[in-house]
């Protein structure tokens, strides 16, 4: 295969890895905050539930994950679900990363001196004012760093789609390795993820360097 | 003094686990009066004014703003008003903090106008207008455009001020507002206080400037072990022939 039409291949491998991504990220961020309040909630069966299902998500490989939402529907119900792959995918992806952004939100939220609370209710803001106008852009400054770790992960983890033969990037270029018995193909996949990781590192420090503003 | 009764708390009493840190409190605050509350640290004052602010709810007791019943005793038990009465009656008081609290990613502007709009729902030009002159008269117009991360403590404590001010309270509660300040920003911030005095605002303050309560207040009210040991005018306080309070007031003045 000539070295143009690989670019080629893997570039499209490319465009279906950032897909991942960037569903992934629009999907796990608010389910996260949810699952950061069930396990905040004051209510223990729900705490529970929450902490459980945090506990699963860390402590399961995400392949064995990926395999198990893309299989499950089959093995369970017989339930033979066409074009159900790649939607499994995303929703693998999105309740796996959920739980790492839970605990991160957790950390961030608590970490809010409870007088910006008191604040906010002596002058008649209610919750949802307080939590979203109060405390939130206030938390998301704090967890900046910490989510920039959990995606750049994230850019790096889309290539385990490959267990269920998605055509991302990974995928396509351990094919192409194979057909050619060449190492080139693995290379250039790997100089492709780490320029989507510059880029995602570059526009996450923006993301904080506007935020700057205020300690 | 016929003044109106803007604050009148009967019999509260507070306790946490095991301990009564309140335990039988009755006070009522006139319209325009300023009381200061002293005593030692854990004698209850500042959950005295956390109750009174509804930060905390007290375990007995009944809790009266202009007239309007916040909290009252039924059958032995503490039974607050609802929600949406609490939410009116809350905007009848304002309260300053030790820590200033005010929101660090609001500039001053924003932290004074931000309550009107969302709460009260002024308009922006009102609230802006409002805020200048409020910003003017605590001498920090020019700190408008300024974020709390870069002021002094002691002009954090005059925004904070100035935020409660701006929502226009009947009362004022004030709780150790220069307990975090050095002496030379603390004299700023009782520059203001006194300024409000001289324009007859209603202030309940917590303080340990001994002092600025003698100079400022029409009561001082001694606090220990979760009730009110003396009160009286500031001559009758600092002249109280109670030795306790004697031995406490002497121990600022040497």
């Amino acid at each position: 295969m000539s070295t143009g039409t690989m670019f080629m291949q893997l570039g499209k491998g490319m465009f279906s890895t950032a897909e991942i991504f960037f569903l992934t990220l629009l999907f796990s961020l608010p389910l996260g905050l949810l699952v950061s309040f069930g396990r905040m909630a004051r209510n223990g069966i729900i705490r529970g539930i929450s902490k459980f299902y945090i506990s699963i998500m860390r402590g399961t490989p995400l392949m064995l994950q990926l395999l198990v939402v893309y299989f499950a529907p089959y093995y369970l119900f017989g339930a033979n679900l066409r074009g159900y792959r790649f939607p499994a995918i995303i929703l693998a992806f999105s309740i796996n990363y959920a739980a790492y952004f839970a605990e991160i939100y957790r950390g961030g939220i608590e970490s809010i001196s409870v007088g910006q609370y008191e604040a906010a209710k002596v002058l008649g803001y209610n919750k949802g004012q307080t939590f979203f106008r109060i405390i939130l852009p206030q938390v998301l400054k704090r967890i900046m760093p910490s989510i920039t770790n959990e995606t750049i992960t994230l850019v790096k983890d889309t290539s385990l789609a490959f267990v269920l033969a998605h055509a991302e990037m990974f995928t396509i270029a351990k094919q192409i390795a194979a057909k050619d018995t060449s190492v080139m193909p693995l290379m250039v996949a790997g100089l492709f993820y780490y320029i989507f990781n510059f880029a995602v590192a570059f526009a996450m420090e923006r993301i904080e360097k506007a935020m700057d503003y205020y300690r | 003094m016929g003044a109106e009764v803007l604050l009148e708390i009967n019999h509260m009493s507070k306790g946490f686990d095991e301990l009564d840190v309140i335990k039988d409190i009755s006070l009522s605050v006139k319209k325009g009066e300023v009381v200061s509350i002293i005593g030692p640290s854990g004698s209850g004052k500042s959950t005295l004014l956390r109750c009174a602010t509804m930060l905390e709810k007290m375990d007995g007791g009944s809790l009266i703003y202009l007239g309007e019943k916040a909290a009252w005793e039924e059958k032995g038990r503490c039974v607050y008003a609802k929600k949406q009465e609490l939410k009116k009656i809350q905007k009848h008081f304002g309260l300053v903090f030790q820590n200033f609290n005010l929101f660090p990613h609001y500039s001053v502007m924003r932290n004074i106008i931000d309550a009107p709009m969302r709460v009260n729902g002024v308009s922006k030009r009102e609230a802006v207008s409002r805020a200048k002159e409020l910003l003017e008269q605590l001498g920090l117009a020019d700190k408008a455009d300024a974020y709390p991360c870069q002021l002094s403590g002691g002009q954090q404590q005059r925004v904070s001020i100035a935020r409660a001010l701006a929502l226009q309270p009947k009362i004022l509660f004030f709780d150790e507002p220069t307990s975090a300040l050095d002496p030379e920003l603390t004299g700023e911030v009782l520059k203001v206080i006194r300024q409000l005095a001289k324009e007859h605002m209603t202030m309940i303050i917590v303080t340990h400037e001994m002092q600025f309560a003698r100079e400022l207040s029409d009561r001082i009210i001694f606090m220990e072990q979760g009730i009110i040991q003396a009160q009286g005018t500031p001559e009758e306080i600092f002249a109280s022939d109670k030795e306790r309070v004697r031995a406490f007031i002497g121990k600022f003045q040497s």
